[in-house]
């Protein structure tokens, strides 16, 4: 086990070396020269000078595996540069807002599992029942739903018509539960069916019947011999969901101006502010890939199987 | 009501995308009549069917639909209640909603379309490369897959069209950018599938070279099936397209784009809310529309598959 543990940390290095050079080259893509851009970023027409000045000092006049090699050197000891808005270092700016998207995340994922899990469950026990056939629609709306849509209309309806949740911010409990339902939604529809799908293979497994013979009560034999079985391929998604989370948080902060990191992207991206797009890129990347390497490790814990075929499987 | 039971008719073995790749089955081009009878069958996926069809009317007779011109401004009519002559009212700027809804249709289906296509025009060759040579080729491609596999795809999408700058064109480059990985995945495990099949070995025996392999033998039997899928991935594109739109990054003022009506009419929403109602159930009823379809086809294709999302 320790092996694929191994290997699956090896891995990472290229993927994160590749990462690096994307985010690196970001930076490129943009229309304008970056020094002309640093500058305007004041308000003030530079100087021709003044531009060649700049880009001399950023280095930008060296080849880009020059540039390449200076940036990388600097983001693995986190200096990823200095905002053009704030002047701030970038990784400074999103440590100090991750949190926010943290909570934000944690609320969608706590509200998301609330949700699927006795909907799957429901549904899979009460097969073709009104339940099942309820679970079902949620499921095919939820994920057809826009989540920017679904987050304007729950504040027009819990916020404007009714008032009893407010709209804007970060504070207490109260402010957490429009964006995490927003967020939250469209996940808990797939994952109430992953469940549902989960539970109807387990329940027709041998051992249930073995476990129902043996006179075990019915709360007994869902909750300690099925749910933990038919949780497995939930667990493996989850990986994928983080993903489905950051991204969808950046629409969902800018919707509830949520003081988190997407927002941040997003006003930096209607700033222009590059350093700042570049660090959130890669400092997401990261997170993605370190949540998905955990998620690996969790399976192998959860799933003996997986022990079993040691470093076979990556 | 669906088609999804395991009933364990005969396998079609078209991979859905991502999930099974490298799984190919039957070879055959399109859809084989099993997997149409079945989908005939499934009232979802035809109700499906019958939206899309209607939506994509919509747009090709917009002119003739649309009650008033989508683009033309009157402040004096500025956030109008429904009524004769706007039958949903109007927006911000006295614009009619209706006719923005209506030509909004044409703008949402044609970017899908156009990033679908220019997806298809990089996975296609880099999928069928990677599957075909093998080797060095095959691990290039797929460290590049596993890179951009790093990046939470919304997120890359939204840095890239962030950084070109706003703009549909922008969006389109930047999802095509993203989104061609899971395909590129598919077909390789598909092309790795169908390049053992005896009737390639007969055509090497033949003497036929490498690039009439891939183009006459090979990328017949992995295209229909991956063109079919993808076409069915269109309700996400969409979602993805409007979301950016919705962001201020997709379509630009006084291009009439869903996502972009949402974000327009988000100041308004105390004293409008139909800016916000119809443009969001227009986005829905697409997405769920190509939902079903794609679920129905999926499921026709591969009746075994059991974690569908439908009724």
């Amino acid at each position: 086990m320790w092996r694929y543990v191994t290997k699956r940390l090896l891995y990472l290095v290229p993927v994160l070396f590749g990462v690096s050079i994307i985010t690196f080259g970001l930076i490129n893509l943009a229309p304008g020269d970056p020094a002309e851009l640093i500058l305007c970023s004041g308000g003030v027409e530079p100087t021709k000078e003044a531009v060649e000045t700049l880009r001399a000092e950023l280095g930008l006049n060296d080849p880009l595996y020059v540039q390449y090699g200076r940036w990388l050197g600097k983001a693995v000891h986190l200096d990823l540069g200095k905002s053009f808005r704030t002047g701030r270092p970038v990784a400074e700016e999103i440590f100090s807002r991750f949190p926010a998207t943290l909570e934000l995340a944690c609320a969608a994922m706590a509200f998301m599992v609330c949700l699927a899990l006795p909907a799957g469950i429901l549904s899979a026990l009460y097969r073709h029942a009104f339940l099942d056939h309820l679970s079902r629609f949620g499921a095919l709306f939820g994920a057809s739903l826009p989540g920017f849509w679904l987050g304007l209309m729950l504040i027009y309806f819990f916020a404007v018509k009714l008032g009893v949740l407010p709209v804007m911010g970060r504070g207490g409990l109260r402010h957490l539960v429009l964006p995490a339902v927003t967020l939250g939604f469209g996940l808990a529809a797939v994952y109430a069916r992953i469940l549902r799908a989960g539970m109807l293979e387990v329940l027709g497994q041998d051992y249930i019947r073995v476990a129902r013979a043996k006179g075990l009560k019915e709360k007994w034999v869902i909750g300690r011999h099925a749910l933990k079985n038919a949780l497995l391929p939930a667990v493996t998604l989850l990986g994928m969901s983080c993903g489905h989370l950051l991204g969808g948080a950046v629409i969902v902060e800018t919707i509830f101006a949520w003081p988190g990191v997407g927002k941040f992207a997003v006003d930096a991206i209607f700033n222009r502010d590059y350093p700042v797009i570049q660090g959130y890129a890669f400092f997401m990347a990261a997170v993605f890939v370190l949540v998905n390497l955990l998620v690996d490790i969790s399976y192998v814990f959860l799933d003996p199987r997986i022990r079993l075929e040691g470093g076979n499987s990556r | 009501m669906s088609s999804s039971k395991n009933s364990g008719v005969g396998v079609a073995g078209y991979p859905a995308p991502v999930e099974s790749a490298g799984q190919a089955g039957t070879v055959s081009h399109g859809l084989p009549g099993s997997a149409l009878t079945r989908l005939g069958q499934d009232k979802l996926a035809l109700l499906g069917l019958v939206i899309i069809l209607a939506v994509v009317a919509v747009a090709v007779f917009a002119p003739y639909l649309a009650p008033n011109d989508p683009v033309k401004v009157d402040l004096a009519q500025r956030l109008a209640p429904p009524g004769a002559p706007y039958p949903l009212g109007t927006d911000h700027l006295g614009r009619c909603l209706l006719s923005r809804l209506i030509y909004g249709t044409r703008v949402s289906l044609a970017t899908a379309a156009l990033a679908l296509s220019a997806i298809m025009l990089i996975s296609i060759p880099l999928g069928t490369l990677a599957g075909y040579c093998g080797g060095r080729v095959d691990s290039l491609i797929m460290r590049v897959v596993d890179v951009l596999l790093a990046f939470p795809g919304l997120i890359l999408a939204l840095v890239i069209a962030g950084t070109l700058g706003p703009g549909l064109l922008n969006v389109m480059l930047a999802l095509s950018l993203v989104w061609w990985v899971g395909y590129a995945r598919v077909i390789r495990g598909m092309v790795l599938s169908v390049k053992e099949k005896e009737f390639v070995m007969a055509a090497r025996a033949c003497g036929t070279r490498e690039l009439g392999i891939i183009t006459r033998h090979i990328l017949p039997n992995v295209l229909s099936p991956v063109i079919v899928l993808a076409t069915l991935d269109m309700g996400k594109l969409i979602l993805a397209i409007s979301g950016l739109s919705f962001l201020g990054l997709g379509a630009q003022p006084p291009t009439p784009e869903w996502g972009g009506m949402l974000n327009d009419g988000r100041p308004y929403l105390q004293v409008a809310p139909q800016l916000m109602v119809y443009p969001g159930l227009c986005i829905m009823t697409v997405v769920l529309a190509f939902n079903l379809l794609g679920d129905g086809l999926r499921d026709a294709l591969d009746p075994r598959g059991s974690t569908r999302i439908s009724l």
